[in-house]
């Protein structure tokens, strides 16, 4: 049997359980590219986010009428839609940010976190649901963008969001910008996260069976 | 019984159980450590010699966070400590001779956390690292202060403050340096690099009690006559002749010290030369064709990167086993 969620694990999963970059590493290809600056991150992940919540829900709400053979199509169909929204209004808004972030807001289309809601989640279940996961998720990548933005702004350029952290005499980091600094930063976050994951579990274990031997002990 | 359940068996790693030859081997991992360092003295006097004694910091700084990296991840992991072994010690010096006179120490620390951080402990530490720890330290430093790591203090015997090394000059200035301070060592480059003789006195020590395999560095040598030849003679003003080729830039330290890495080299004799050719084709191609003067430290991190399909294909046939 399938465990219940409840509305709010729904919602929260993607904070930290199933965080869209640490734990599904889903959507790597803007993860990696965008996250120069801190503020790149934002834009991309707020984007993402929309598009994700107004696809979820759109096709939550269609998900009976879709024939299963064409649901990819129709999901890419339903993102491109709103990717569209999003690129004009970036241009037209944010010239600047637009250009940042170059191609890869109307590839947002085949970003695989957007696209693998839908499948895994909004086709399968109700609009509300639906729209709590991909506030949920969205948040998480909004996290983990804006951690990874910084982590790489702060040591190329001693700054995040543009205001100066670091001291001029540390030296910048040119590896950062480039992409092995995505790579390198993303793979020790991640790496870090695990590690704490394994270390809770193994502490749960431990809990449990300290327990068990306490009432064995005692039962004796 | 439940009691049994949470204990964990204890006498589990006390019998060792292995098929047969059982050979003896008086080689330790801190024996040879140490016998790689003592091969390291001619080449790290050169350096002092030649760009000044206060360089020593640069090696100490390395020698002191590498080590320092090593014994902390491996507290965290709860691992027994083998930060006393000498291969920490030693991948911080190999990364001190690599880079350039003065550099800045704190750089040189980042380096050094660099190269045991994730150039051999996120791999699972001593014998697992698919590439040079002390390289990967290096291309770390060379991505993130790329003119720091390309600015060469001339030695002691030029008087000038700072100059290019002689790959450089030829690359971008067209100016052949001469042969002889390239062999000695009286020369612009990295610490270690600079001095062909001492690197070969220490080179020749290791390969004459065993710890370098001589295919390594004879299959390079060779490589570096058959690719460097017929470029050369395409353009001589132009092209780095062979002979420079061997003696410029970091290709008797790469050679000697760094390809031959026990950890991130082929195990099998074939393999050991397909290994070596590969470098200095790759070297070669970086050299003469690349945007960069020197490409030793990238051909010996991408042919690491081929050892494990080398040794696959190399597999020597079992006995008896047909084809």
């Amino acid at each position: 049997m399938k465990k219940q969620w409840t509305l709010t694990q729904d919602f929260l999963k993607g904070f930290w359980e199933q965080n869209p970059i640490f734990v599904q590493v889903l959507g790597m290809c803007p993860t990696l590219a965008v996250t120069v600056s801190a503020i790149n991150g934002i834009a991309m992940a707020l984007a993402t986010t929309f598009v994700l919540v107004c696809a979820s829900l759109l096709i939550s709400m269609i998900r009976k009428l879709i024939p299963t053979q064409v649901r990819i199509a129709s999901f890419i169909v339903v993102i491109a839609t709103f990717v569209t929204i999003v690129d004009l209004v970036m241009q037209a808004r944010f010239p600047g940010l637009s250009k940042a972030l170059g191609p890869f807001v109307p590839l947002i289309v085949v970003n695989c976190l957007v696209l693998g809601r839908q499948e895994a989640f909004a086709s399968k279940n109700n609009p509300l649901r639906s729209v709590l996961d991909a506030l949920g998720m969205g948040i998480g990548f909004l996290m983990a963008l804006f951690v990874l933005g910084s982590i790489r702004e702060l040591l190329a350029s001693r700054t995040i969001l543009g205001y100066q952290v670091l001291p001029d005499a540390f030296t910048p980091w040119l590896v950062m910008i480039l992409p092995a600094g995505a790579f390198l930063t993303l793979g020790l976050l991640m790496g870090t996260a695990n590690w704490n994951a394994m270390r809770q579990k193994r502490n749960a274990e431990q809990a449990v069976l300290d327990r068990y031997r306490k009432t064995t002990a005692s039962s004796v | 019984m439940p009691e049994e359940i949470t204990e964990t068996p204890q006498i589990k790693n006390r019998l060792e159980l292995t098929t047969s030859p059982h050979l003896h081997n008086n080689w330790s991992t801190p024996r040879a450590m140490w016998m790689v360092g003592a091969a390291l003295l001619p080449c790290t006097a050169a350096a002092l010699v030649f760009f000044g004694w206060t360089q020593i910091f640069i090696l100490l700084t390395s020698i002191l966070c590498a080590v320092g990296t090593e014994a902390l991840i491996q507290k965290l992991r709860k691992q027994p400590g083998t930060a006393g072994d000498g291969s920490a010690v030693l991948t911080g010096w190999l990364l001190a001779l690599t880079l350039p006179p003065g550099f800045s120490l704190v750089s040189t620390g980042i380096g050094a956390v660099v190269a045991v951080g994730i150039g051999k402990h996120i791999f699972g530490g001593l014998g697992y690292n698919i590439f040079n720890p002390a390289l990967v330290g290096r291309a770390f430093l060379q991505a993130a202060f790329p003119v720091a790591m390309t600015t060469w203090e001339s030695p002691n015997f030029v008087d000038t403050v700072t100059s290019a090394t002689p790959l450089g000059a030829l690359k971008f200035d067209a100016v052949t340096s001469s042969l002889a301070p390239m062999f000695f060592g009286n020369t612009g480059g990295s610490l270690g690099e600079t001095s062909a003789l001492a690197l070969l006195a220490g080179g020749i020590f290791l390969i004459a009690i065993g710890i370098v395999n001589w295919r390594i560095p004879a299959a390079m040598t060779i490589g570096a006559l058959v690719f460097g030849t017929p470029v050369w003679l395409m353009n001589v003003q132009q092209y780095p002749s062979p002979v420079y080729h061997l003696l410029g830039g970091g290709f008797l330290l790469g050679a000697l010290f760094m390809a031959t890495d026990w950890v991130s080299s082929p195990v099998t004799n074939r393999g050991m030369w397909i290994f070596g050719l590969g470098i200095s084709l790759i070297v070669v191609v970086i050299r003469v064709f690349g945007g960069l003067p020197e490409g030793m430290m990238y051909a010996i991190l991408i042919m690491n990167a081929f050892v494990p399909m080398i040794d696959r294909f190399t597999r020597p046939r079992v006995f008896g086993a047909v084809a």
